[in-house]
C-alpha cells in the first residue's frame, strides 16, 4: 500500500506504477462532465467568453489543481439548505466521458492525476507520460464507504452547474484506490481489452 | 384510495441502501472465484465492506441513484395519475433526506431540477392494471455508467456474423459485455429482450431484470442460453471494475417478445453489480417489502 499525499511530485508519480493499491491524503477537488467542458471551452479552447464569476473562480481553483488530482465523482452532499455540506455518498463517476478534454485539463493547471473509474483512452495515457500524471482508479459504487475518507467539504465552486456537476473542494484520508495507468505509458485497461477482445473472437468463432 | 406516499419513500430508502440478498450472495460467492491479492478480489471486498456500511447507515449505496423506474402493477380500482402524484412526492422528499442525489437535467439547457423531478419521464413510471387484489409496485435505480454501456442490436449483425436465431443473439451479447469492459461497474447483470420494436425491446430488458438472479428461465432453451452466457462472458476476463478476472457477469435473464417478420431486435439492459431493484405488495392494510 502506497501513501501519496497531496500535493504530489512529479518524483512520486513516476515511482507509481499500474497495480499498485493506494492511499489519497490532502485536498483535492471533484469536477465531471460540465466542469471540463466549462474549464476546455472557457479557458483552453477560449471558443466563449468569461461570464459570472468564471473569471474569480478560475483564480480560486487554480492553486487548488496544481500538484493535486481532480476526482471525477457527482458526490450525494447533505447540507445543501444550510451551508453545513457533509458528503453522504461520493463513488466515482465513468471517467471516459471527459477523455477529450482530460489531457488538455492536466496540462493546464499542472494537475498530477485524476481519480476515476473505468479508466482513460490513449489521449489521457500521453498526458500521463509528458505531466507527468497517473490515473488512479477508484471502486465504482463504493459510495458510502467513499464517503468516509472525506474528512471535510471546504467549499463548493459552480454549483448552478447542479450537485453532481459542481466542483467540491475536499480534503480526503487515506482515499483508497488503485494505479490503473501510469506515467510510463501502461495502461491496465488497454491490456484488459486486448485479451478479452481475443477471448471473444475465440468465442465467436464458436457457433 | 389509500395514501401510499410514506410506503413508497420506504421503498426508495431501501432499494437505495439496502442491497437484495440474492445479490450480495452472488458477490459472497465471487470474491472465493478471485485469486487472494489480486485487485479484482481487492475491489470485490470493497464492494461488500460498502454494501455492509450502507445497510448500517442507512445511506446510498452508490452516489449515483439513476433513474428510478417504476413498474405498477395494480388491481382495478385504483388512480393512476394519483400514484403517480404519491411516487413524486416521495421522490422529492428522498431527495431531501439525500437517499436520492438530484438526478433529473433539462435535456437541453442541463439545468438540474434539484428534486429529481422533471417532465413526465423522470421519474419513469409504468402502470399496468392485472387481475387480482395486490398492487404491486417495483423499483430499479438504474445508474448512468451503466445505462451508457447498454445496446441495441438489429439482426442479422454480419460485422459479428449473428444471424436470427439464439446463436446469433449469444454473439451481440457477449459483444455488448466486451465492449463494455469495466465501464458498467462489472461484475454486471444483463437484462435481455430479444424481439418487439427498439422501444418495446429496451423496456422488456429492464423489466426483465426484476427476476431473481437464482430462479430458472421456464422456457429451457432461454434458460440454457443464460447460463451459457454468463459463463462464458466470464471467459471474456473483464473481472470487476475491469481490472481482470473471472467475475464478470453475475447473471443473465432473457426474454421474447413478439416482433414484426421484418425485425429481429436484441436488447442488452445492463446493470451494474449495485443491483438496486425492490418491491412492495400492497394487499389491504399489509405492505410487504421484498
Amino acid at each position: 500500500m502506497r501513501e501519496v499525499k497531496i500535493p504530489i511530485t512529479d518524483e512520486i508519480v513516476r515511482s507509481l506504477r499500474v497495480g499498485d493499491p493506494v492511499r489519497v491524503s490532502g485536498v483535492i477537488v471533484t469536477g465531471r462532465d460540465a466542469v471540463h467542458k466549462w474549464i476546455s471551452d472557457t479557458f483552453i479552447k477560449k471558443i466563449r467568453q468569461p461570464e459570472g464569476d468564471d473569471l474569480e473562480v478560475y483564480q480560486l481553483i487554480r492553486p487548488l489543481l496544481k500538484g493535486s488530482l481532480i476526482y471525477h465523482c457527482g458526490p450525494v452532499v447533505s447540507g445543501l439548505d444550510t451551508g453545513d455540506y457533509r458528503f453522504v455518498a461520493a463513488g466515482p463517476t465513468t471517467s471516459i466521458r471527459e477523455e477529450p478534454y482530460q489531457g488538455d485539463v492536466m496540462r493546464h493547471f499542472n494537475l498530477k492525476g485524476v481519480i476515476g473509474k473505468g479508466g482513460m483512452g490513449a489521449k489521457t495515457l500521453k498526458a500521463c507520460m509528458e505531466a507527468p500524471g497517473v490515473y488512479l482508479h477508484a471502486i465504482g459504487g463504493a459510495a458510502s464507504l467513499i464517503a468516509q475518507t472525506v474528512s471535510r467539504v471546504l467549499g463548493v465552486y459552480k454549483l448552478e452547474f447542479g450537485v453532481p456537476e459542481a466542483m467540491w473542494v475536499i480534503e480526503v484520508q487515506d482515499f483508497p484506490a488503485v494505479v490503473t495507468m501510469d506515467s510510463h505509458g501502461n495502461s491496465l485497461h488497454a491490456q484488459v481489452e486486448a485479451q478479452s477482445k481475443a477471448a471473444l473472437e475465440k468465442l465467436l468463432q464458436i457457433q | 384510495m389509500r395514501d401510499l406516499t410514506n410506503e413508497i419513500l420506504e421503498l426508495v430508502r431501501l432499494t437505495s441502501t439496502n442491497l437484495p440478498p440474492d445479490v450480495e450472495y452472488a458477490l459472497r460467492n465471487a470474491v472465493e472465484q478471485e485469486e487472494p491479492g489480486s485487485a479484482a478480489r481487492g475491489a470485490l471486498e470493497t464492494i461488500l465492506k460498502n454494501v455492509e456500511l450502507s445497510r448500517q447507515n442507512e445511506t446510498p449505496i452508490c452516489q449515483d441513484t439513476g433513474t428510478p423506474i417504476f413498474y405498477v402493477y395494480h388491481p382495478e380500482g385504483w388512480s393512476t395519475r394519483k400514484l403517480r402524484q404519491q411516487i413524486e412526492t416521495a421522490v422529492v422528499k428522498a431527495t431531501q433526506l439525500s437517499y436520492l442525489r438530484p438526478n433529473s437535467v433539462d435535456a437541453l439547457s442541463g439545468k438540474n431540477s434539484g428534486n429529481n423531478l422533471g417532465d413526465s419521464h423522470f421519474p419513469s413510471i409504468h402502470f399496468e392494471e392485472v387481475e387480482g387484489d395486490a398492487l404491486v409496485m417495483q423499483l430499479i435505480l438504474k445508474g448512468g455508467g451503466c445505462e451508457n454501456v447498454g445496446a441495441q442490436y438489429s439482426l442479422p449483425d454480419s460485422t459479428l456474423g449473428a444471424g436470427r436465431d439464439l446463436a446469433g443473439v449469444r454473439k451481440v451479447v457477449l459483444d455488448a459485455v466486451h465492449k463494455a469492459q469495466g465501464q458498467g461497474c462489472a461484475p454486471g447483470i444483463l437484462g435481455v429482450a430479444i424481439g418487439g420494436d427498439r422501444g418495446s425491446s429496451y423496456y422488456a430488458s429492464k423489466e426483465v431484470l426484476f427476476r431473481k438472479l437464482d430462479d430458472a428461465n421456464p422456457d429451457p432453451q432461454l434458460a440454457a442460453l443464460e447460463e451459457r452466457l454468463t459463463q462464458e462472458a466470464n471467459q471474456l476476463g473483464i473481472g470487476p471494475m475491469g481490472f481482470g478476472g473471472k467475475t464478470t457477469v453475475l447473471g443473465t435473464k432473457i426474454t421474447g417478445l413478439h416482433r414484426l417478420p421484418a425485425s429481429y431486435f436484441v436488447s442488452v439492459s445492463y446493470m451494474c453489480w449495485a443491483y438496486r431493484r425492490r418491491r412492495m405488495v400492497v394487499r389491504g392494510d399489509e405492505i410487504l417489502y421484498e
